[in-house]
């Protein structure tokens, strides 16, 4: 019982990191754009919400300026691919590009000014990001290791995904959002404002990417400066998008799941190699896009007009 | 309908891409190991022996006209870590006999699986007036092998890895176990649950990885017989991530003192969140986790690159290779943390020290027990330097790989 609960509480802090990830990147392809630069939108808010967070020693402050860079990293990505119609991939590409070297000089560059070789918070905002208690909720045994036992990061994950189920799938600027995905023109003439809708969502994914970046850098790296911390993650994150099936409530268990696929090897005997354990999240993305190709429902697949800018004068 | 067979189709050729690709790289793996293999006839032949009997093939360079390159992976403002450790050598070097700072010239962040760039990079000092290129990653061996051949006046001193030539072509690397060897026995007087946990980079293929780890655990059991040395392995010289995870796991398995042959401080600073201890590697992790860091195992290159740089400059230069260890200072473990560490550490560690460093104790010394009941080493005699550096593939008898 003891090794299941050390597996699952593992399984769910590596995921929450990507579950950040995936749900930004749901939010922009929904909006109609493919944003390879998740891994750069994570690494600028992983550096915005770290840098605040020493100054200010608080975490509020460092969670929203994590979402803020996240945000305005989004911000150069929506005026090129929104505005200036610049090639999505390409543009993703050069973000994430921008974004690691961006994020690796700002934080070298604070550390290299404290005087020390080690940039760590300071000890209040290091408490806060500690476990968080629920009384009675975490008394529970088993159950509430399980479920009530996290850094805030956690909680504010799943809450995130059913925030973003719900803006989605139950509002009505989720259904615009959604149309402006599917056929910006059909949008576009029925009324709906389709630059200022990719403008904002596209940044509001930007601003979750942010505060998956700052998980990196402030929980993973338990509050010291690592260069590159974010170091790929981004990438899984966009891969288990397909995986969510653009869903921001299946993110969750996406998370979970490739979480639990990546902290694996630590858990189980060694009998087979351990690279085989590295492989498999990536077989069974292979797996799921098989599945998905041949069980196609309209409603689990990526946005039509994704990757494909809107012109309006070309309609 | 079409549409789904494709899909599916396009979806089985890609699995049929990752397969290859994975055929590929074990032959790669492969290759390498057969490498490694006749490298070790190789290098027991030339192991520490002067080949040209003292005499360089190069004239005295006067100091002002030196101008020495150095390929780093990484970067070396990073302020922790391999490049900066190698940088910090580098520096050291340059202080030491005042060249000025238009006399190095760094190639930072050069892929050390990439020829290509490693070439160019190599190209650009030679460019630029090099004597002598440090070429500091493990896999740029092959591009220096080539380039000394094109290039009889540069010196390639290449870092880590088991190639050299009679000329110009040199290997450096040093004894870091020895270190590792003390830093067990920091780690063995301190644990209480008898658990110790071990993240390593690699696992029982690569030797350098495995005989640090069977360093560190004989030092534990020299102290403490009954601990037992935990090791994962991350399959990674450097993933904050994947560290961060296999610390967490050995400590939920009980183990409450962390070392760690890895780039980043996070096994260190995830034992001083869950309130444990570790030691440390690389660089000084004290300053990364206070609380938790008993004491770090490092490198001082300084030691080797002025060694190496006076002798460009003496004209004495030949291509024996370099295998320093603690007596030469390259070597050592970072003054203890003497809040933590437990009582009478100090002087375990500084008999331990005498005995490497005057009675020439090797760490492998004598018969050495596996921890799958086989027995390694011969009685009176020590593992030779070929075996240390390419040929130990096993763990010691109170290492668990689980």
């Amino acid at each position: 019982m003891d090794f299941f609960v050390n597996f699952f509480v593992a399984a769910v802090l590596a995921g929450t990191p990507l579950l950040f990830g995936i749900l930004g990147e749901i939010i922009n392809e929904k909006a109609g754009h493919l944003n390879l630069g998740v891994e750069g939108m994570m690494s600028i808010g992983a550096v915005g919400g770290f840098v605040v967070g020493y100054w200010t020693d608080n975490l509020v402050f460092a969670l929203i300026a994590a979402f803020v860079t996240g945000m305005l990293g989004a911000l150069i990505y929506a005026v090129l691919t929104v505005t200036f119609m610049a090639d999505q991939n390409v543009t993703g590409l050069t973000l994430t590009i921008f974004g690691i070297g961006f994020s690796n000089f700002v934080g070298d560059f604070v550390r290299e000014k404290s005087g020390s070789t080690s940039l760590k918070l300071p000890e209040g905002i290091l408490d806060s990001l500690g476990k968080v208690e629920i009384p009675f909720l975490t008394d529970i045994p088993v159950l509430g290791k399980l479920l009530f036992n996290y850094n805030i990061f956690v909680y504010l994950g799943v809450a995130a995904a059913i925030l973003c189920a719900i803006y989605l799938h139950r509002t009505k600027a989720g259904l615009n959002v959604r149309a402006v995905g599917e056929n910006p023109a059909a949008a576009d003439a029925a009324g709906i404002p389709v630059t200022k809708l990719k403008y904002l969502n596209l940044m509001l994914g930007g601003g979750l990417c942010g505060i998956g970046g700052a998980y990196c850098s402030m929980i993973i790296c338990n509050g010291v400066w690592v260069t590159s911390c974010v170091n790929g993650l981004g990438w899984i994150a966009v891969a288990l998008v397909i995986f969510a099936t653009w869903n921001p409530n299946r993110a969750i268990l996406a998370a979970l799941v490739f979480g639990g696929f990546s902290v694996l090897k630590y858990y189980v005997p060694q009998v087979i190699p351990s690279s085989i354990f590295d492989m498999i999240p990536f077989l069974m993305t292979i797996v799921v896009l098989v599945v998905t190709s041949i069980r196609f429902s309209k409603e689990n697949a990526q946005p039509k007009s994704c990757g494909v800018n809107y012109f309006r004068e070309e309609r | 309908m079409k549409k789904k067979i494709l899909g599916v189709l396009l979806s089985l050729a890609m699995v049929g891409t990752l397969m290859a690709g994975c055929g590929q790289q074990q032959g790669v793996e492969d290759q390498n190991a057969s490498k490694t293999d006749s490298a070790q006839t190789e290098e027991s032949a030339d192991a520490g022996e002067d080949k040209e009997d003292g005499k360089s093939n190069f004239a005295p360079v006067a100091k002002e006209d030196l101008k020495v390159g150095v390929i780093h992976i990484g970067d070396p403002a990073d302020g922790s870590g391999y490049s900066y450790a190698h940088d910090q050598g580098i520096v050291e070097m340059q202080k030491e006999l005042g060249l000025e700072d238009s006399q190095i010239i760094r190639k930072n962040n050069i892929p050390d699986a990439d020829p290509t760039m490693t070439e160019q990079a190599m190209r650009e000092c030679i460019e630029e007036g090099c004597q002598i290129i440090f070429a500091t990653s493990f896999n740029y061996m092959d591009t220096c092998e080539a380039l000394a051949e094109e290039y009889p006046d540069v010196i390639f001193s290449h870092g880590t890895g088991y190639k050299s030539n009679d000329t110009n072509f040199n290997n450096y690397f040093g004894r870091i176990y020895q270190a590792r060897y003390l830093s067990g026995i920091v780690a063995g007087m301190k644990t209480e649950t008898n658990k110790i946990g071990y993240v390593a980079a690699m696992g029982s293929e690569n030797s350098e990885v495995t005989g640090g780890a069977d360093a560190f655990a004989i030092g534990v059991a020299e102290v403490n017989p009954d601990a037992q040395v935990y090791v994962k392995v991350t399959n990674s010289w450097l993933s904050p991530t994947e560290e961060t995870n296999a610390a967490k796991a050995l400590i939920a398995e009980g183990c409450d003192v962390i070392g760690q042959h890895c780039d980043t401080p996070n096994p260190q600073t995830e034992a001083e969140s869950a309130g444990v201890w570790g030691v440390g590697y690389n660089s000084d992790m004290m300053n990364d986790a206070p609380k938790a860091t008993l004491t770090s195992v490092v490198w001082n290159w300084g030691v080797y690159y002025t060694q190496a740089v006076q002798k460009v400059i003496d004209g004495t230069w030949t291509s024996e290779n370099y295998f320093g260890g603690m007596d030469d200072g390259l070597v050592d473990i970072t003054p203890l943390n003497e809040d933590i560490v437990a009582p009478g550490t100090q002087e375990k560690v500084e008999e331990a020290r005498k005995k490497i460093v005057e009675d020439g104790f090797n760490v492998f010394d004598g018969v050495l027990e596996t921890n799958d009941g086989k027995t390694v080493g011969e009685e009176g005699k020590t593992l030779d330097d070929a075996t240390i550096t390419g040929g130990i593939n096993w763990y010691y008898k109170n290492i668990v790989v689980k």
